[in-house]
């Protein structure tokens, strides 16, 4: 099979995918008892039965339930992802508005997990018996099973109060005056505490992961070979070693940038980061569908088109992928 | 009775706004840039069409209302200078002050008082605030005329803080709808006495002094920037590590506990009295064991207040006897508050027929919570129930709007709720107790479905009585009626607190707390 009609069938499935994820997702949302006027009287402190039925007629919730399916999934198709009931904007403007503070977030956080990953796993993965080793998997641990809420507390707690070198909320200070190098380093101030909590689990994963495959691969024949050669340790585990262990790595890599998404909702939360995950959070809790929707819709576009690129690219560096495909 | 209040020279106003908070008897200092803080994020900025204190803490310092309210329930001239309420009852004048512009430097005038007034009442989730308003006449440029179909004590609340917003007629009368109208969130043109540097979702709400404020002098401050912080422990952090100067409606009764210890913070529950929110155990007073007022009244002997004073608020909330919070003027103390008594409760539930079965249970109930918050109580009404015979089940719901549902649609025998005052009881207080509003699928209407004709024509003859005193006995015979059939049984008061650094002057302790203008509020130097 051709690269190209790989590519034309994945993006069939793809759209198959996207369209039963719509109706899906609108289904169960619909499901769900309450709805919007609810929160809205809550918003409100209370509202009266005629204010809570005009909500409803303005926001088309009185009609019947495939009318507003297929209301719904004909604006999807035309580019639309409708009007969010909660803020009265439209759903790509607040999901656009949001998007870079996530990517900043989420990209910064899977590259430090990475990096840093790789690194804590070769080193345990060099000495597995070692006690440095032990404490890599206890740190990695630890990582992992912790609550990113509470870790986030935690470093709150330790470094915005204890030791107040860092601030508690929030991706600026709106009171600081100065050029871009000024804002940058502000924002990377605020950064600090959210990107640690966001990368510890993934840090955890990408260590544990790294540290098996090295070691299975530090035991194979043309490791001893290379040793053999009388090349010298670094040049063995970082040249040799290392490329051919970190193949399961990358696609895990690949894989985790859906569970991101998720990862940051609740950092976001903790950390009052202005992303997507705070958006999530709020419409989910306002019963806000077209945003949660909106959301939900546009994961599952990252979810196909990151799988997509995984896929691809392990085809071009691993030629055994696929090949009997 | 003529209820006329003499106008007021600014400089007379202004000495006796130094002279009420004396307390701190300190010389405000202008400028700097007070940083508060907002729990969520507000839909958008217009209080004339969206109700909440989340919109009332920016709403109002962008809009003023004809009146303000002091820490004694006194109402003070704002936007009107001095009103007027004729014999009848049934005409209120406001004499606007003649230099107030808007932050577009359009003068204010009566005009916009009356499309105000339209607007609030046609678009305001709050009928009641407005309902007898037929008219309002604008005989001239700073005169406005309201004219009422039966008397309406609770307007002067009405037309204080953040529900009643004096909005551009220009603006937002341009034929869009107002509750979508776009400059309710950016280009806000107020009437208050700062305007809007920029309102950015999930981030913060930015306002500047607005220099042509028409009271002479004020605001202090030259900016407030309002951060929007989620998660009450990050903000708790960020008022003890001193990055914020201000937080309003706190509630985490650890966070407050543990900033009381902050040498540099003041924490308070005062200003909380208008807002009056009140937890309460509610009844399903038409179905099932609760029907029975004997056996709501055993339930309530059963439960121990002080328990959950002490140990689920840990002291941060007050008792609350009835549906008024005790900090309105027209709360009554000298209602039973049933204390603990379990040998009242077993008696009074087998003179209900409620006998004992041989495992020692009597029946099976149901509560319900709406929110995590309130978790606590539910678990304990179930624990504290266990020892007179009834056995709970404490029904989760997995979000808001599920709970709204059910309570709504009056599927629940119990539900630990949470219901504000919102001023005069009026606004908040009959909706709870009037037959008429037994409205299936709405929540906070009489969702317990209680009827009581007398305390109907109660709350229909003290919601139009303007004599005080005779209102203030309707509603003592309310309370005591309410508090004999329970068909809620109030709980406590929210743990509302206010914290704030004490470089802070003048913080916001009005009755209205945040929702009200902070155009004397400073910062020391």
């Amino acid at each position: 099979m051709n690269f190209v009609s790989i590519i034309f069938q994945r993006l069939l499935y793809a759209a198959l995918l996207l369209t039963a994820v719509l109706v899906l997702n609108f289904s169960m949302m619909h499901l769900a008892p309450g709805d919007i006027a609810d929160t809205i009287a809550q918003a409100n402190g209370g509202a009266d039965a005629e204010v809570m039925e005009q909500i409803r007629e303005d926001y088309g919730l009185d009609q019947p339930f495939p009318i507003q399916l297929a209301k719904y999934v004909g604006g999807v198709l035309s580019f639309d992802l409708g009007y969010s009931f909660f803020y009265n904007q439209p759903v790509t403007t607040l999901i656009f508005e949001k998007l870079p503070a996530t990517l900043l977030l989420v990209i910064t956080s899977q590259l430090l997990a990475l990096v840093v990953g790789v690194l804590l796993g070769v080193f345990s993965a060099r000495n597995p018996k070692g006690a440095s080793s032990y404490f890599v998997t206890l740190f990695a641990l630890f990582g992992y099973s912790a609550p990113v809420f509470w870790t986030g507390i935690l470093l709150l707690i330790a470094f915005s109060l204890k030791i107040p070198i860092l601030p508690v909320a929030g991706m600026r200070d709106v009171t600081i005056e100065g050029g871009f190098f000024i804002h940058a380093l502000d924002i990377a101030r605020h950064m600090v505490l959210p990107v640690i909590t966001l990368s510890s689990i993934f840090l955890a994963l990408y260590s544990r992961l790294c540290r098996a495959s090295m070691m299975e691969v530090l035991g194979s024949d043309y490791i001893r070979t290379a040793k053999a050669k009388g090349l010298s340790d670094a040049q063995v585990t970082y040249k040799h070693a290392l490329k051919n262990s970190m193949s399961p790595v990358v696609t895990l890599a690949g894989i985790q940038f859906s569970a991101v998404v998720s990862g940051a909702v609740l950092v976001e939360t903790v950390f009052s980061w202005p992303g997507l995950g705070s958006l999530a959070l709020q419409s989910i809790v306002a019963r806000d569908t077209p945003t949660i929707l909106g959301i939900l819709f546009f994961s599952a576009l990252v979810v196909i088109v990151g799988n997509l690129l995984t896929d691809l690219v392990l085809r071009m560096i691993d030629p055994r992928v696929g090949s009997k495909g | 009775m003529r209820n006329f209040i003499r106008s007021l020279t600014l400089a007379t106003a202004l000495v006796s706004a130094v002279a009420s908070t004396s307390v701190a008897a300190e010389e405000p200092t202008k400028g700097g840039t007070l940083i508060s803080v907002l729990f969520q994020t507000p839909r958008h900025l217009n209080p004339a069409v969206q109700s909440g204190v989340v919109t009332g803490a920016p709403g109002a310092q962008l809009f003023a209302a004809p009146i303000r309210y002091d820490e004694d329930w006194t109402p003070q001239p704002y936007l009107a200078e001095s009103w007027e309420t004729s014999d009848d009852g049934l005409t209120v004048t406001l004499k606007l002050v003649k230099n107030a512009v808007f932050h577009d430097g359009k003068p204010i005038t009566s005009e916009d008082v009356a499309f105000s007034v339209d607007t609030i009442k046609a678009n305001h989730p709050f009928k009641s605030m407005f309902a007898p308003v037929t008219a309002v006449e604008t005989p001239d440029v700073h005169t406005a005329v309201l004219k009422l179909s039966q008397p309406h004590p609770a307007l002067m609340l009405a037309m204080s803080s953040q529900l009643m917003p004096i909005i551009p007629k220009h603006v937002y009368g341009d034929g869009q709808d107002p509750k979508s109208h776009p400059q309710n969130s950016e280009n806000v043109v107020g009437s208050g006495p700062f305007k809007l540097t920029e309102f950015k979702r999930d981030e913060h709400v930015i306002l500047e002094r607005f220099d042509k404020f028409f009271m002479e002098g004020r605001p202090y401050l030259d900016k407030i920037v309002m951060r929007i912080i989620k998660d009450q422990s990050a903000g708790s952090i960020g008022l003890e590590n001193g990055e914020i100067h201000l937080a309003t409606f706190m509630n985490t009764v650890r966070n407050i506990n543990r900033m009381k210890k902050n040498e540099n913070l003041t924490v308070t529950p005062d200003g909380y009295a208008a807002i009056g929110a009140i937890d309460w155990l509610a009844f399903n007073t038409v179905e099932g064991p609760t029907a029975d007022p004997k056996v709501r009244q055993a339930i309530a002997y059963a439960v121990d207040k002080n328990f959950i004073h002490k140990a689920i608020m840990l002291g941060t909330a007050a008792d609350a006897k009835t549906g008024i919070h005790p900090g309105s003027p027209l709360y009554n103390s000298d209602v039973n508050g049933y204390d603990l008594d379990l040998d009242k409760a077993n008696a009074l539930l087998d003179e209900a027929g409620k006998k004992k079965d041989a495992t020692g249970t009597r029946f099976g109930l149901t509560i319900d919570f709406g929110w995590p918050s309130v978790k606590p109580q539910a678990e304990y009404v179930k624990a504290a129930l266990k020892k007179v015979g009834i056995d709970v089940t404490v029904r989760s719901s997995p979000d808001f709007p599920t709970w709204a549902k059910r309570i709504g649609g009056h599927d629940f025998q119990m539900t630990i709720d949470t219901v504000f005052n919102w001023g005069d009881p009026a606004i908040g207080v009959h909706r709870t107790y009037q037959s008429s509003n037994i409205k299936k699928g709405v929540i906070w209407s009489n969702t317990q479905q209680y009827k009581n004709a007398r305390v109907d024509e109660l709350l229909e003859l003290a919601g139009k009585e303007p004599d005080a005193a005779k209102r203030k006995a309707l509603y003592k015979e309310f309370q005591e009626i309410t508090a004999n059939e329970l068909p809620v049984y109030w709980l406590n008061t929210l743990p509302y607190h206010t914290v704030y650094n004490n470089k802070v002057g003048n913080p916001p302790l009005g009755i209205w707390a945040s929702s009200s203008p902070m155009d004397k509020v400073f910062l020391k130097k």
